[in-house]
Order: structure tokens, then C-alpha cells, then sequence
């Protein structure tokens, strides 16, 4: 019997590990998602969602939560990485001259090829991201960085891409990840593949919204009342 | 069409045995005709390669009815061909066109080495199945009809399982060159039964350690395997195999 660390880090245990972080990340951006609709409601309810977060548990919460984050990130990219590793490179030193896809039953898809790339894109975008909205904004006001963020019709249309993108990375991801964890069979698996196409689209619909609005809304002059 | 057949091109890889890169020889088949098996159009072409004093092509083959698993090929891009649910031998002429040009190379896997032209090693296979492909106590002979009450389905889905005839086409389909279709098609069959309940745990641990020994690549849910299987196994057997898994690891 293998001890534990070849067992977790083996052909299976990569994709469990994936599948496990990867549920854990789309969970996050379902809640994201909801978050960032109270945009559509008013900078009042939108700085407002952004202090309650930050005020629970004393601001503990976040904290916490951006550890556990940390470590989802981590773990599922070292998994796909270490899977995209063993593929092409170790498995079959000596590529096929001619192949095509096999068609039919198959669930090979432009999404299911790219994932390394487009997750690879969505992990600098997080980045950005985390620092434009996280690091570096005024706590009080955010609603007016997010605002002042897609006044610029450059930086817009490249976080419309980048969400084209990630829904292209769930449309493989979604499905995969609950038959990496053996959570199907032949009679769920037609309907989880179709499902992923419906989240994926719903997700990246949902956040291609919120830049369009808020570069067409562009109301950068809002303070808050009695604030900056 | 001529009155005499089909006339087919070919791009067959050709290898030496022993050496470590090989090419693609043009061919031209005259006369082919559509009842033809792929394998029977190669026979023809090796004829006429001896004739002229050349050397024949190397190629795997032995029931010649789909049943044994030993051909495979990857015929116009595609492992088995153009058809889905068939063995290399079972493809017929008729699936392509007067003039067609149809390559022709062998299964690509480090696992799978390069024997000759288009024969590769499949014995990683073997060593995967020694490894727990089986029941280890002896049961006997069969015991009587419904001795031990086996649900409908459960027997299916082990039927369905071990319909797998090992003949690696899944291997030269994936992206990765994974064997997870194979792997989980040996546990699966084994795990829907009784006989097999006892050594389950060990099982799924020691196939797929042997499995990722052998460098086969991991798998990342393309299912071009299922596409290609000549057996037609779903890839509902990975994800029965990663639950097998699981619970072996999780049973210490």
C-alpha cells in the first residue's frame, strides 16, 4: 500500500484535488456573482455589502476566508499544472503526425484543450484584480474605484475577455469536476455536461454585466454620504 | 470508381525495428473493393510489397472479428478508424472513398513502445492486470442461478465493463495518453460483483499505482476514449474508478 502522499499526488489524487478546489472556487464565484449585483442596485448598497463583509467577526472573516482562498488557489493550480505536466510532455514523447478528434461520444471541446491556458490567464486577472479592488482602493468609497475602473474603455473591454474566458474554463471545469471526484455515472453525466453549459454561460453573462453597466453608468462622482 | 474497385492512397508509418524514429511511406492500392476489410486491403498491399521483393508491413492482428483485441491502429487521424464501436478489423473499405488518401500510424504512447512499423509493446497493460485485475480465492465453479442475488443492472454495468478487450485505442486517443478508461473498465467490472467485493480496496490502489508507474499520462476528462473504445465503455467507469479509489485511500 502507498502512503499517503503518492496516494493523494497520484494520477487520481491530482484530479480529486482539483475537483475538490475547483467546487470550492466556483462556490466562491456564485457568491461573488450575488455580491456584486447589489452594483446594480446603488453605490449605497454596494459600499454597504462591502463594509458588512469586512465587519464580520471583527473583519476575522475576510481574513480568514482569503487564507482558505490562498490555499484553494494554490492547490488546485499545482494539481492542473502537475496534470498538464504528465500529459503531452511525459506520456507521448512522440506526437501523432495526423489527428483528428474523435467525434461522437467524445466531450473534447476548445474548452476542455485550453483549460491550462485559461486558467493560467484567470490567475493573473485574480491577481489584478485582488490588487485593484483588495489593495490598493479607498475601503470607504469602493463603489467609486469600481466606477473610475470602467470609465476606461480598455480595461473594460479586457475584463469582458478575460470573463468570455473563464466561462470557456467552467463549461469543461463544471462537469469535470464532479466526475474527477466520481460523482456521476452514465445516467447523470448527459445532464451535468449539458448543466455545465448553462452555468458557464450564466456566469459569464453575469460578469460581463457588471463592466458594461458600470462603464455605460459612469457615475465616478459618487461619495458617500459624509465621506470622502 | 473503376469497374475493379477502389483505388486508395495510404501514408503508412514506417519504423525499423529498433530504430528510434520512422516515416510516413507513401502507398497506392488499386482494386480495393468495399467489402474489404481494412486489414484484408493491407494484406493486399503486403502481396504485392513481397512481390517486389520489399519488405511487408509490420501490423498487429489476430481474431480479425473484433473480439481479441490485438489490432490497432490509428487510421485518418482517429484510433480504429473512421467508424465508432469497431475494432481496426472491423472497418470496412466502404467507409472511404474512391481516391481517399488515409494515413496510417501506430498507437502513440511512451508506455506503448515502438516494436516496429505500426506494432507497439502493450504489455503495460498486462503488468496493470497483474497488479489486482482478478479475483484471487479460488470460486469455484459456477454456482447455482440466483444463489447470490445480483440486481439486473449491477450485472449489466459488469458486463458492460468487461466488454474491454485491452486493445489500447483509448491510450492513443487521449490528449494524455492516459489509461484511465482501461484501468477503470478492469476495476468496475469487478466492483458491480460479489467476487470482486473482497479485494476491492487493494485492488483500485494497486492498479492505479502500476498504471502511473508505467508513465501512462492523467486524465483530464476529454473522453475521446469513450469516443473511440471499440467496446463502446463509458467513461462513467473513471468515475466509478476514482470512487473506488477514494474509498481504498480513505480505508488506509
Amino acid at each position: 500500500m502507498a502512503e499517503n502522499g503518492s496516494v493523494a499526488w497520484s494520477s487520481v489524487g491530482k484530479k480529486v484535488i482539483t475537483g475538490i478546489t475547483g467546487f470550492a472556487l466556483m462556490g466562491f464565484i456564485i457568491a461573488h456573482l450575488i455580491g456584486n449585483l447589489t452594483l446594480f442596485i446603488g453605490p449605497a448598497q454596494f459600499n454597504g455589502y462591502a463594509h458588512f463583509l469586512e465587519s464580520i467577526l471583527y473583519g476575522w472573516f475576510v481574513i480568514a476566508f482569503e487564507v482558505v482562498m490562498v490555499f484553494v488557489f494554490l492547490f488546485h493550480m499545482i494539481a492542473a499544472i502537475t496534470v498538464a505536466w504528465t500529459d503531452r510532455r511525459q506520456a507521448r514523447t512522440e506526437g501523432y503526425r495526423y489527428a483528428k478528434n474523435a467525434g461522437g461520444k467524445s466531450r473534447k471541446t476548445l474548452s476542455s484543450t485550453t483549460m491550462i491556458y485559461t486558467g493560467i490567464l484567470i490567475i493573473f486577472f485574480v491577481i489584478g484584480h485582488i490588487y485593484l479592488f483588495k489593495i490598493n482602493p479607498s475601503h470607504e468609497n469602493l463603489y467609486a474605484t469600481v466606477s473610475a475602473a470602467f470609465s476606461g474603455i480598455g480595461f473594460t473591454i479586457f475584463t469582458l475577455v478575460v470573463m468570455v474566458l473563464l466561462g470557456f474554463h467552467l463549461r469543461h471545469g463544471f462537469w469535470s469536476a464532479f466526475q474527477s471526484l466520481g460523482w456521476t455515472n452514465d445516467k447523470y453525466l448527459p445532464l451535468l455536461t449539458k448543466l455545465a453549459l448553462v452555468f458557464a454561460v450564466i456566469m459569464a453573462i453575469g460578469f460581463f454585466v457588471i463592466p458594461v453597466y458600470m462603464y455605460f453608468s459612469g457615475d465616478s462622482s459618487f461619495t458617500m454620504p459624509g465621506g470622502h | 470508381m473503376s469497374d475493379n474497385g477502389m483505388t486508395i492512397h495510404l501514408k503508412i508509418w514506417r519504423q525499423a525495428q529498433g530504430a528510434t524514429s520512422g516515416k510516413f511511406v507513401d502507398y497506392t492500392v488499386e482494386n480495393v473493393l468495399p467489402e474489404m476489410s481494412f486489414l484484408e486491403m493491407l494484406d493486399i498491399l503486403n502481396e504485392t510489397l513481397v512481390q517486389k521483393g520489399e519488405e511487408a508491413i509490420e501490423f498487429d492482428n489476430d481474431c480479425r472479428e473484433g473480439i481479441c483485441g490485438t489490432c490497432g491502429m490509428v487510421i485518418g487521424g482517429v484510433a480504429h478508424g473512421p467508424h465508432a464501436g469497431s475494432t481496426t478489423c472491423e472497418i470496412r473499405m466502404r467507409q472511404f472513398k474512391d481516391g481517399d488518401t488515409i494515413t496510417v500510424e501506430p498507437f502513440r504512447a511512451k508506455p506503448f513502445k515502438l516494436i516496429k512499423d505500426l506494432v507497439v509493446d502493450r504489455s503495460a497493460f498486462d503488468r496493470i492486470q497483474q497488479k489486482g485485475g482478478f479475483v484471487t480465492m479460488n470460486v469455484g465453479s459456477a454456482p447455482d442461478g440466483n444463489a447470490f442475488p445480483i440486481p439486473k443492472d449491477h450485472a449489466d454495468h459488469a458486463m458492460d465493463a468487461a466488454a474491454c478487450i485491452g486493445c489500447g485505442a483509448c491510450v492513443a486517443a487521449c490528449p494524455n495518453a492516459s489509461a484511465s478508461l482501461f484501468v477503470s473498465a478492469k476495476i468496475s467490472q469487478l466492483s458491480w460483483l460479489p467476487q470482486g467485493e473482497p479485494e476491492r480496496a487493494r485492488r483500485a490502489l494497486a492498479m492505479i499505482a502500476q498504471m502511473d508507474a508505467e508513465g501512462f499520462g492523467d486524465c483530464s476528462n476529454h473522453g475521446e476514449c469513450e469516443a473511440v473504445c471499440p467496446k463502446e465503455i463509458s467513461i462513467g467507469n473513471i468515475a466509478r474508478m476514482r470512487r473506488e479509489y477514494l474509498k481504498g485511500a480513505l480505508k488506509g
